[in-house]
């Protein structure tokens, strides 16, 4: 069959999925996916946002790669939402850039010895994002706003378009294994004691929008670290998807960010009002119906320490493998000024030795996970200074801290290490006492969740949380982001 | 690089569940839990943690005493359930790290205890009535399925990520030696180029298709998970024909003074000659007759001669084997009352129905085993004063040579050196073959095996265990002590090596059974690769394994 050539970038809507891989000329591949198709839609009809599968939403959808205006903005119903197959440009002179193979031209089939490496990454990655869309089902019923409400259901479509992504990757590249990986990602279920999702936070639960935030903010940017470092692979079908996906991340890290932002400043303007100056005041801060701030610090120990356990342990001999082998690279890859093989560098990973931790020199090559990690801790704290920034405006005296790594702890190091948010070790009977000082209590999660009320009124805000700056696509104050129709 | 891990330090093979570090044994009436919850930082040497469940020769010691003090202390258990106690992992193997820094004896003495161990688990479960069920969770990768593997049955959970995996291939490039080929082929009898298929694939096989496969013998969803182990464990206990029992014995810790060229045990005692490189095991019979009856032997427990002798022997072997690696030849002796040691037979012989007997019998049969698949040049003398009767005459038959002596000592007033059988040295001892030691002697002249069966009980001398083929050579006053010395001057003058491989093919003729492709085969490809480059040289795949870099491999085939 014929097609005619479309301009770079351009993406095809005139097959039943859109895309700028020329699907229309691979049929296998266009057969594989349609097949998947029906099982996609089932799970996102069954695990998709619950309620508003009828609503019209005010969405983003993708129609071109092209940085500059790759999205367009129109009503769409969600199961309707057209979502497709996009990948960065073909660059033909790219390379693998680092690792043993250094040099060589990057690949654009699997080679043999990585397959099952590389299927194995693109299955964690593909598997986070069904999962944070079961995670968040519920929240619609309980969003404080259209425009927020809109926000949470343009992260689920993408995390969907971002499953679609992955599967692609998987039915073209990987045969029949593939492909069995592809139905696996749709018989997951978060939570779900029989086939829980892959990793420990894509199971706990998102019980409220203040979750919601801290989620996005923290473990939304877990999955921006490990796009990033995918996107640097020398498999180069991989690396084009994630430098896509990445652009849609990164409104799911704003969502994060602004969201605790106003809620931070709604909690500091209702304070002031009320003539409270002291944060700690907290059975009078939460009176005015807003939440307070220490207990905004412990949703943000909480969400940080449970991010942190995706990184996977800090010395790692599958993420030295990655790395070598060319499939997954560091954080900024291209930028860093150093030989790229790390086959003779170290670098300094916090342990847990004797009882105490102490930092030790690794085998650079062993320790990358533990390198990601601090990029990540490093990019988590530019999004607290600027909370912090609100709170100094408003004048109140208190500012949000990142916990220690060797805090709450799952995996790696610290696991079944008991420490404060400032590092020190603490005994069982220590941590027991003071746990509720530092992560959510049953008694904070059942206040946040008595302000879970709906706010659907044009243009309104729940009290606890502040209008944003701008609305989405400069839309006006009162615009209807989401037209409900509820069935 | 740290000194490998050698002999350097001493390895005690005894323990007590007071003491593991990486197992908990909780028995419950007729079933008992074996949880794997290894303490990472309590590996037997420096330089390695035990992550994710993997183990060390420290660990399989905890296990075999687990298994032994099952079968004693523990016999009215019918069924034990091996599982983790990790999330997540259930076992990912031998440690890597600690083959990596192992020197080639230590990896080669690793290997085999724990295909001891692990043989030793099948015994349990067709000689003793214990059987085993593997309840998977997580991660079996390795060494941890072929811990699996030994069981009677394994169980795999049903939830996207447990699995079972033979990664060495793909992941280090050796086999997996602790009898995952074998047992994969003629165990569960995979399809062979399905074997292939599953032995390549380093993130193994998971779910449905490892049922498929026959790789395990059930999946269950984690909700439905402890029905289905507690429904296994009901059908396994119901297939076990055994009387009841409501009570075992005590293993208390042995009798044993260490000291710098002995080990002394109160019936064996070991003496250690370094410049002849050998050691010499001695062997006492019985101070006294057999008790009265079954409940005497019971009250005697651990303390009962047999038993005792048994559990000394094996611990003596072990010392040997790991903590005295150039003693390159075991010379076997006994002293007592050769017809007290045929009474003890005879009392074991009558006890049917006994457990406690049974027990014993078996585990004579696998001290006897180690014996035989122990990599030293065994000798016997059998000299006036000597009592290699019945049982201790297997010892005998176990050794490459046995020299007999002829006639009397001037004044030594013992009497001549004789030889007795009895009824247990026709079939209660069976070899890895399948056969018994005198019918593996005799392949090519089973008549012979009539021969000796006709004297039975019977006191018999030099000459006519010469004529019979009981033993090697007979030599008199005049020749002894020339000839023995002679032969064991000459064995410590060959190779090591080549005296090694020599006496494993010579000692098991005759049929192959899953044990002896385990110890023969198996072991001999994985003790090549263990010393190839590929595997073992500065940029093979043991030694860059964990540090991310691929290992260069000679792609000649050999």
């Amino acid at each position: 069959m014929t097609t005619s050539p479309m301009p770079a970038g351009a993406v095809d809507y005139t097959t039943k999925i859109p895309n700028n891989v020329n699907l229309a000329d691979d049929q296998r591949v266009l057969k594989a996916l349609e097949q998947w198709h029906p099982g996609y839609i089932d799970w996102w009809m069954t695990m998709g946002p619950e309620g508003f599968q009828t609503s019209d939403v005010y969405l983003r959808t993708a129609i071109s790669i092209d940085p500059k205006g790759w999205a367009k903005f129109d009503y769409v119903k969600m199961p309707e939402y057209r979502w497709g197959i996009l990948l960065a440009p073909q660059d033909d002179t790219r390379q693998v850039n680092f690792g043993a193979h250094k040099g060589e031209k990057a690949w654009q089939e699997v080679p043999g010895e990585y397959r099952a490496n590389l299927r194995r990454l693109i299955v964690v990655q593909g598997d986070t994002e069904p999962a944070s869309v079961e995670q968040q089902r519920h929240l619609g019923k309980t969003a404080p706003s259209l425009y927020d409400m809109r926000n949470l259901f343009q992260i689920n479509v993408e995390e969907g378009r971002h499953l679609w992504a992955m599967v692609y990757l998987l039915q073209k590249y990987f045969g029949k294994d593939g492909r069995e990986e592809a139905e696996g990602l749709l018989q997951r279920r978060s939570g779900d004691d029989d086939k829980p999702r892959m990793l420990g936070a894509f199971n706990e639960t998102t019980p409220d929008w203040l979750s919601l935030f801290m989620f996005t903010f923290f473990t939304d940017r877990d999955g921006k670290m490990q796009l990033e470092s995918l996107a640097q692979s020398g498999f180069d079908p991989m690396s084009r998807t994630c430098r896509f996906m990445l652009t849609e991340e990164a409104h799911h890290m704003f969502v994060g960010e602004t969201g605790v932002g106003r809620v931070i400043e709604r909690t500091c303007e209702a304070m002031k009002a009320a003539g409270i100056d002291d944060p700690h005041d907290i059975n009078r801060v939460r009176a005015l119906g807003v939440i307070d701030l220490p207990t905004i610090q412990k949703k943000a120990n909480l969400h940080f320490s449970l991010s942190l356990d995706l990184f996977g342990s800090e010395v790692s001999t599958n993420a030295a493998n990655f790395y070598n082998g060319g499939l997954k690279g560091r954080y900024m890859e291209t930028k860093i000024d150093d030989d790229h093989a790390l086959t003779s560098a170290t670098y300094p990973v916090l342990k847990f030795i004797d009882g105490q931790i102490r930092m030790v020199e690794e085998p650079a090559l062993t320790a990358l996970n533990m390198r990601l990690r601090d990029d990540y801790v490093k990019d988590c704290q530019g999004g607290v200074n600027r909370w912090n920034k609100v709170m100094e405006k408003a004048g109140i005296k208190f500012a949000l801290t990142l916990p220690s790594v060797a805090f709450h702890r799952h995996v790696g190091e610290f696991k079944g290490v008991h420490a404060t948010p400032d590092g020190k070790v603490l005994t069982e009977t220590q941590w027991a006492q003071m746990r509720d000082q530092w992560i959510p209590s049953l008694d904070d999660g059942a206040f946040i969740e008595s302000l879970m009320v709906p706010c659907w009124e044009r243009g309104k805000y729940a009290n606890w949380i502040a209008a944003p700056k701008v609305g989405i696509d400069n839309k006006g104050g009162d615009f209807e982001y989401v037209k409900i129709h509820r069935a | 690089m740290a000194a490998p891990i050698a002999a350097k330090k001493r390895i005690d093979f005894q323990t007590e569940p007071s003491r593991y570090r990486h197992w908990k044994l909780k028995p419950d009436g007729a079933t008992a839990e074996l949880i794997m919850d290894i303490d990472e930082n309590a590996g037997l040497f420096d330089g390695y943690q035990l992550k994710l469940n993997s183990y060390d020769l420290g660990v399989d010691i905890e296990l075999a005493d687990a298994v032994q003090r099952l079968r004693f202390e523990y016999p009215q258990v019918k069924v034990v359930v091996m599982k983790s106690g990790k999330d997540k992992v259930f076992c990912a193997g031998a440690n890597i790290r600690m083959l990596a820094g192992s020197a080639h004896s230590h990896k080669v003495n690793f290997c085999k205890f724990t295909n001891e161990t692990r043989n030793g688990i099948e015994d349990s479960s067709e000689n003793s009535g214990q059987k085993f069920l593997c309840a998977v969770r997580g991660t079996a990768a390795g060494g941890g399925y072929e811990l699996a593997l030994a069981c009677d049955e394994i169980i795999l959970a049903d939830d996207g990520n447990s699995s079972v995996s033979l990664p060495e291939i793909p992941l280090l490039a050796v086999l997996p030696g602790t009898g995952g080929l074998t047992r994969i082929t003629d165990k569960c009898k995979v399809r062979r180029d399905l074997c292939d298929a599953f032995c390549t694939t380093e993130e193994g096989v998971k779910g449905k298709r490892a049922v498929d496969w026959r790789l395990v013998d059930r999946v269950a969803t984690n909700s439905k998970f402890d029905a289905e182990v507690a429904a296994m464990v009901a059908k396994l206990a119901a297939s076990v024909k055994k009387p009841e029992v409501s009570k075992g014995i005590a293993l208390t810790p042995l009798a044993r003074d260490i000291g710098a060229d002995a080990i002394t045990y109160s019936s064996v005692g070991v003496a250690i000659d370094r410049v002849g490189r050998r050691a010499t095991i001695t062997v006492r019979g019985p101070e006294a007759a057999p008790p009265d009856d079954a409940a005497a032997m019971h009250a005697l427990g651990d303390q009962f001669w047999p038993l005792r002798v048994a559990r000394e022997l094996d611990d003596a072997i072990l010392e040997l084997r790991l903590n005295e690696l150039e003693m390159g030849t075991l010379v076997f002796k006994s002293e007592g009352d050769a017809g007290r040691v045929l009474a003890f037979d005879a009392f074991l012989g009558a006890l049917s129905n006994d457990w406690l007997a049974l027990e014993i019998r078996n585990y004579w049969k696998r001290v006897l085993k180690r014996i035989d698949v122990t990599s030293r040049s065994l000798v016997a003398t059998i000299e006036p004063g000597s009592c290699f009767a019945g049982t201790l005459a297997e010892i005998v038959f176990a050794c490459d040579r046995s020299f007999m002596f002829q006639g009397t000592r001037k004044g030594d007033n013992r009497g001549v050196a004789s030889l007795m059988l009895s009824a247990q040295n026709f079939g209660v001892y069976p070899m890895s073959n399948g056969l018994t030691r005198l019918a593996t002697r005799f392949l090519g002249e089973p008549e012979s095996v009539g021969a000796a069966q006709k004297m039975v009980g019977k006191t018999l001398d030099a000459g006519t265990c010469e004529d019979l083929g009981l033993v090697t050579t007979a030599f008199d006053e005049i020749d002894w002590d020339d000839e023995v010395r002679i032969f064991l001057e000459e064995r410590k003058s060959f190779s090591a090596d080549g005296l090694t491989g020599m006496e494993a093919n010579l000692r098991f003729p005759g049929p192959e059974t899953m044990e002896t492709k385990i110890f023969g085969r198996l072991t001999a490809w994985q003790n090549w690769i263990f010393q190839r480059p590929n595997a073992v040289g500065a940029d093979g795949a043991l030694k860059r394994y964990g540090t991310g870099v691929k290992a260069d491999f000679n792609p000649e085939r050999v």
